[in-house]
């Protein structure tokens, strides 16, 4: 008898909380303020759309300021937010340092700070959460997929298009790429050189791997982006080599026009780097403001394309 | 007949004597050439199959090819840039110019039924028209050549991303494609392009008073005023080639990606190109100017990127590599440097 009031006790309480819960989502419509650095790239702009988007269907509202890569902008955009009195500010920091003191005021004006994308070097405790893809995590996905799509094979010489020199995204899909095909004795990375994220770098540089290396020799590409990779697929041909039957290619991003190279069968994978972060970020905001205590890191999931799947996908995303 | 006899020995000795002297007097000039050949072999000692051309498909394939081709736009502003700096000017807007005739020529050509030549002879309109702006602002307007072409760099990259809409724009043409990936004669029709322009800037500044007139002006513009020279015309003649060039430039990198991108086309091939004059012996100062020498110039800033990215060092070397070859040009250049080893040299001998 005791169990089945307790269990009683234990399900009405449940029902009053998700109850609540769904009456405070569809009621409390939370002012957050959204500091983005700029629209330097198509990625960029897409991030920012995506992070609009979502918020109108989460009944947002969302307070947006463009810092036109500036940090002094992004800064004034801050002390606005704290100003209106914003329930959370979501920062998309353009440098790492420099933080600190606007961090404060938010801090002392009771507003939380979520971090999105890139990385800053301020205190801990002066923000919430940072919400990003992670880099390395996408180096050793493109890595593990040539790791199976070469397993038969005794020998698989690959070679890299590096991103620019220094950025973290370079580094880091560098590094996984490299942790993870040590993992295979029959994979190697035979050359590697920096195509500065571009495709005119990318061809480029392909063009010297198959005049420097025998072309027969190499198996695989590893692109640090997909612009890179497309630029190798023109070299590529031009060298008279099918891309991706004579030599596989993986890349990350999953930009539109990859796609377009998967359904010509001239690439073969892509790791897709989301710009949709504003899932995870609002609702790491949410939990937050009902009282949760939220990880340092909020990984944005990765996802590979292959193919198979391209042109589907290519018709969704352009609305065909 | 004896008479007869000395008068062709004189004349079999005069041409050698004047070669001799020509190129002592010219030695400045030999160096970009000495440096190029230099870096040659080094690609070569570094990269033992850098010298290996093969023909895939009735196209030659090599490094030494990729050099001549990947040269191209840099030898084009060079060109131009080479005139801008004989006045005592710098373009430092030719980067932003490749951004703005490649997003012209990409969009018309995706998104009209122009035909191809229509929309390339726009394209360099497109050229001249911020090549005039330039040389207006720095001939009538009094701006610093500096000063005025920054403004054209730094917009000029925000209005190609209005005519790409900040997109890649990508395209699928033949004919525009051909400007950046043709074939003719087994070689890549860019180094074509480039010769034709190089010979017809050559012919014209060379075989006309106009280059004359424009080192009069670098030399001293105020003179040349005063001596009949309508300085500002010529200024604003320059620009308008550098344009041109760069237009040219613009096409050929949007047609070798088959897209335009506004972000990164054309980024910091300005100083490229006013490296390339330096390193060619032109001095910043205005002046003399040497056009063939800022070609061996473009060449040389190529030999060393495709040296590098054939060597096997890690990406991370490659700024660093980079600078220290290209210091080491200047320093050969560097008459003060010269005189300085001269005198150690001679001050290390006297004792002995």
């Amino acid at each position: 008898m005791r169990s089945r009031q307790l269990l009683l006790a234990v399900l009405v309480t449940i029902f009053a909380i998700l109850g609540s819960a769904v009456l405070v989502h569809a009621q409390d419509q939370i002012t957050v303020g959204f500091a983005q650095t700029g629209s330097e790239s198509g990625w960029r702009t897409a991030f920012t759309e995506a992070m609009i988007a979502e918020a109108e269907s989460q009944n947002i509202n969302l307070i947006f300021s463009d810092g036109q890569q500036k940090q002094e902008n992004q800064i004034a955009a801050l002390r606005s937010f704290i100003a209106q009195g914003v329930d959370a500010i979501i920062l998309a920091p353009l440098v790492e340092t420099g933080w600190d003191e606007v961090f404060q005021e938010a801090q002392d004006a009771g507003i939380p700070v979520f971090i999105i994308d890139r990385n800053v070097t301020a205190d801990p405790s002066l923000y919430v959460t940072r919400i990003a893809s992670d880099f390395v995590y996408e180096g050793r996905l493109a890595a593990a997929w040539l790791a199976t799509a070469t397993a038969n094979r005794e020998q698989c010489n690959i070679v890299e298009l590096y991103g620019t020199v220094g950025s973290s995204a370079a580094i880091d899909r560098a590094t996984g790429f490299a942790e993870t095909i040590a993992l295979f004795p029959n994979l190697e990375l035979v050359a590697s050189q920096s195509g500065d994220f571009t495709r005119t770098g990318g061809k480029e540089v392909m063009e010297s791997f198959l005049n420097s290396l025998d072309p027969a020799s190499i198996c695989a590409v590893f692109g640090h982006n997909d612009d890179m990779l497309i630029g190798a697929i023109e070299a590529m041909k031009e060298a008279g080599i099918d891309p991706a039957d004579d030599i596989l290619t993986v890349s990350v991003d999953a930009i539109d026009d990859i796609f377009v190279s998967m359904m010509n069968g001239d690439a073969n994978a892509t790791v897709l780097l989301s710009p949709n972060m504003g899932v995870q970020a609002y609702a790491a905001i949410r939990s937050y403001l009902a009282g949760e205590t939220l990880p340092a890191l909020i990984p944005v999931p990765s996802a590979m394309y292959f193919q198979d799947t391209a042109a589907e996908e290519y018709a969704a995303r352009t609305g065909g | 007949m004896p008479e007869n006899k000395t008068h062709t020995e004189v004349n079999d000795v005069a041409p050698r004597f004047n070669l001799i002297q020509s190129l002592h007097r010219n030695r400045r000039l030999l160096f970009p050439v000495v440096a190029l050949i230099l870096i040659l072999i080094g690609d070569r000692i570094i990269q033992p199959n850098f010298f290996n051309i093969r023909v895939v498909d009735g196209r030659l394939v090599g490094s030494l090819i990729d050099i001549l081709n990947r040269g191209t736009p840099t030898v084009l502003l060079a060109v131009g840039m080479t005139l801008v700096i004989a006045t005592k000017g710098i373009d430092l807007s030719v980067g932003a110019v490749i951004a703005i005739c490649g997003a012209v020529a990409a969009v018309l050509i995706s998104t009209t039924t122009l035909p191809p030549l229509i929309v390339i002879l726009i394209s360099i309109a497109a050229g001249m028209l911020c090549g005039l702006w330039n040389g207006i602002l720095v001939a009538y307007m009094g701006i610093q050549p500096i000063v005025a072409t920054l403004i054209l760099m730094v917009i000029g990259r925000g209005i190609a991303q209005l005519i790409t809409n900040g997109q890649i724009a990508t395209f699928s043409n033949p004919t525009l494609e051909f400007v950046g990936k043709g074939v003719l004669l087994g070689f890549p029709f860019p180094i074509f392009l480039s010769l034709i322009v190089f010979g017809l800037v050559w012919l014209l500044v060379r075989r006309t008073a106009i280059g004359l007139l424009v080192e009069s002006v670098g030399a001293n513009d105020r003179a040349s005023f005063f001596a009949g020279i309508d300085a500002a015309r010529f200024k604003v003649f320059v620009y308008v080639i550098s344009g041109v060039c760069a237009a040219l430039a613009g096409l050929i990198v949007t047609a070798d990606i088959k897209g335009a991108d506004a972000n990164n086309a054309g980024l910091w091939l300005e100083l490229d190109a006013v490296l390339a004059v330096v390193i060619g012996g032109t001095a910043l100062t205005g002046g003399r100017f040497f056009l063939g020498t800022s070609v061996i110039g473009a060449f040389i800033i190529q030999a060393i990127q495709t040296g590098i990215f054939v060597s096997g060092l890690p990406p991370t070397f490659n700024l660093i590599v980079q600078a220290v070859v290209i210091l080491a040009i200047l320093f050969l250049q560097s008459e003060e440097l010269r005189r300085l080893f001269v005198r150690i040299f001679t001050s290390l001998r006297k004792p002995a």
